[in-house]
């Protein structure tokens, strides 16, 4: 849910909407915000699942360090949520395991 | 490989970093910061209660429009700042590996302070990994700068000052925090933040520890309970809440790899975090030429690592001969003086016995290699 009204913030400006698509559901975002953050606001807590007991993670701890919350980004697998930033159209898809490239070949 | 040369590399564009990259950029460095965020500001833009402290450390000010000061005098001080940049490697030659804008660069600089603060600590307990278990601090990130809420009924473990304050500020963001939970037997952080959130109705739970969190596949349940002097659980006082997320508010720790990798010298201050590099009273390490500043120095608050930020910014400045000895000498007397009071009172003097012991590790560092030689 999104804390648009606050008694010590300014009013969140809601106006500039993306969509970004997450394992083919589209999901509302807010332009520049991280995927983590659109994601959280849809209901979406579980972003992968762990190599070796299949355990789901989701945000710890927000600012780039602790790499639980990594999903494939348009192909691209561990890629931290928390830090990046939306862009239109872009598809997000749940990581299982140490995640592997999609649509794209690994650059020598 | 780009190659970038500087008189001074501040990595780290937070509360410390900033501080630091303003006072060499004023006394007329050429100054480069660089930070791994989109933001600049580091977490001060997420402070949004009053700081505490005398009028020089503003207080009675938010933290996010002390931010927006700093920030202002760091953009008209001349010093560049590079975001979305990534330090990975620093040498004893003051060389950064960077990446910037997807390319690599080589920052070469003549004195490099590094200022990259803290991260939060985790504590494992059963179900500890579900989804819906964070840090304190990560759900102060989503509500005061990212503008979503990470749950709506919240139990918080941990009654310092974080645990106190992010309590308050997910309620002003309209979550329920259903409990406080710490296992000392008093609360840690300062009693007017508690008594706010005693005020609005919120049960403080002291001797007591999370025993699970349940839920599948997020969390569901919270069972807490009681300890004793030792802090062994005493079975028979469970209690389980319904909640959507728990927060760790149980301390940080200095993000001290770059430094590690320069060669530094450390020592374990537990008061601090855990492992800090050796530093004098010019906040330079036992690299020469590498200077710390704000957490990585050791955890303590804002108001501190800006004054440290200060200090190693002017200290670097009169290194490159850009202000007198007694130019420098009668800034860096005010700053100390400043700390000096910063880490006073009840919650300041454990602060000063610890940066005290860790100025005197260097001391006795100097004194020792000096000897070998």
């Amino acid at each position: 849910m999104r804390v648009v009204e606050h008694p010590i913030l300014e009013e969140l400006d809601t106006t500039r909407q993306v969509t970004i698509y997450c394992d083919g559901k589209a999901i509302p975002a807010l332009e520049g915000e991280p995927i983590a953050a659109a994601l959280m606001n849809a209901g979406i807590r579980s972003f992968r699942t762990t190599p070796k007991r299949k355990e789901k993670r989701g945000i710890f701890c927000a600012i780039g360090r602790c790499t639980d919350c990594m999903m494939i980004v348009d192909g691209v697998p561990n890629t931290r949520t928390c830090v990046t930033p939306v862009r239109d159209g872009m598809h997000v898809k749940t990581q299982e395991g140490l995640g592997s490239f999609e649509g794209k070949e690994e650059k020598a | 490989m780009k190659i970038k040369q500087t008189d001074i590399a501040v990595v780290g564009a937070g509360s410390a970093g900033l501080s630091a990259a303003y006072q060499a950029a004023a006394a007329g460095a050429r100054v480069l910061v660089l930070d791994e965020n989109r933001l600049p500001g580091g977490q001060l833009f997420k402070q949004i209660h009053k700081f505490f402290g005398s009028r020089a450390h503003q207080a009675g000010t938010r933290g996010y429009m002390i931010g927006r000061q700093l920030l202002e005098r760091v953009e008209r001080s001349g010093a560049e700042v590079w975001l979305d940049t990534l330090v990975y490697g620093m040498e004893k030659n003051c060389h950064l590996g960077v990446i910037h804008n997807g390319e690599h660069w080589v920052v070469q600089a003549k004195k490099v302070i590094v200022a990259t603060g803290a991260k939060e600590n985790y504590l494992a307990f059963p179900g500890s990994t579900l989804p819906g278990v964070m840090g304190a601090g990560a759900a102060q990130t989503m509500i005061n700068v990212n503008r979503v809420l990470p749950g709506q009924r919240i139990l918080m473990l941990g009654s310092g000052n974080v645990g106190l304050i992010v309590s308050y500020q997910l309620m002003q963001a309209g979550a329920d925090v259903v409990a406080l939970v710490d296992a000392a037997p008093n609360i840690g952080g300062y009693g007017v933040h508690a008594g706010k959130i005693r005020r609005a109705g919120v049960p403080f739970y002291i001797s007591h520890t999370i025993k699970r969190v349940t839920g599948r596949d997020q969390v569901e349940q919270v069972e807490i309970v009681q300890v004793d002097g030792k802090f062994q659980p005493i079975p028979g006082t469970e209690k389980t809440f319904d909640v959507d997320t728990v927060c760790l508010a149980v301390g940080l720790n200095p993000m001290t790899e770059l430094i590690w990798m320069a060669g530094c010298e450390f020592c374990f201050i537990p008061a601090f975090g855990g492992h800090v590099p050796l530093h004098d009273g010019n906040m330079e390490t036992s690299v020469p030429g590498l200077y710390v500043a704000g957490d990585v120095t050791g955890v303590e608050e804002a108001s501190s690592a800006m004054e440290e930020g200060n200090l190693a910014g002017v200290a670097a400045a009169e290194s490159l001969g850009l202000l007198s000895p007694a130019e420098a000498g009668a800034k860096k007397a005010e700053i100390r003086g400043r700390l000096d009071i910063l880490r006073s009172g009840l919650f300041g003097e454990k602060r000063r016995t610890a940066k005290q012991s860790q100025l005197e590790s260097m001391a006795d560092y100097r004194q020792k290699k000096g000897g070998a030689e």
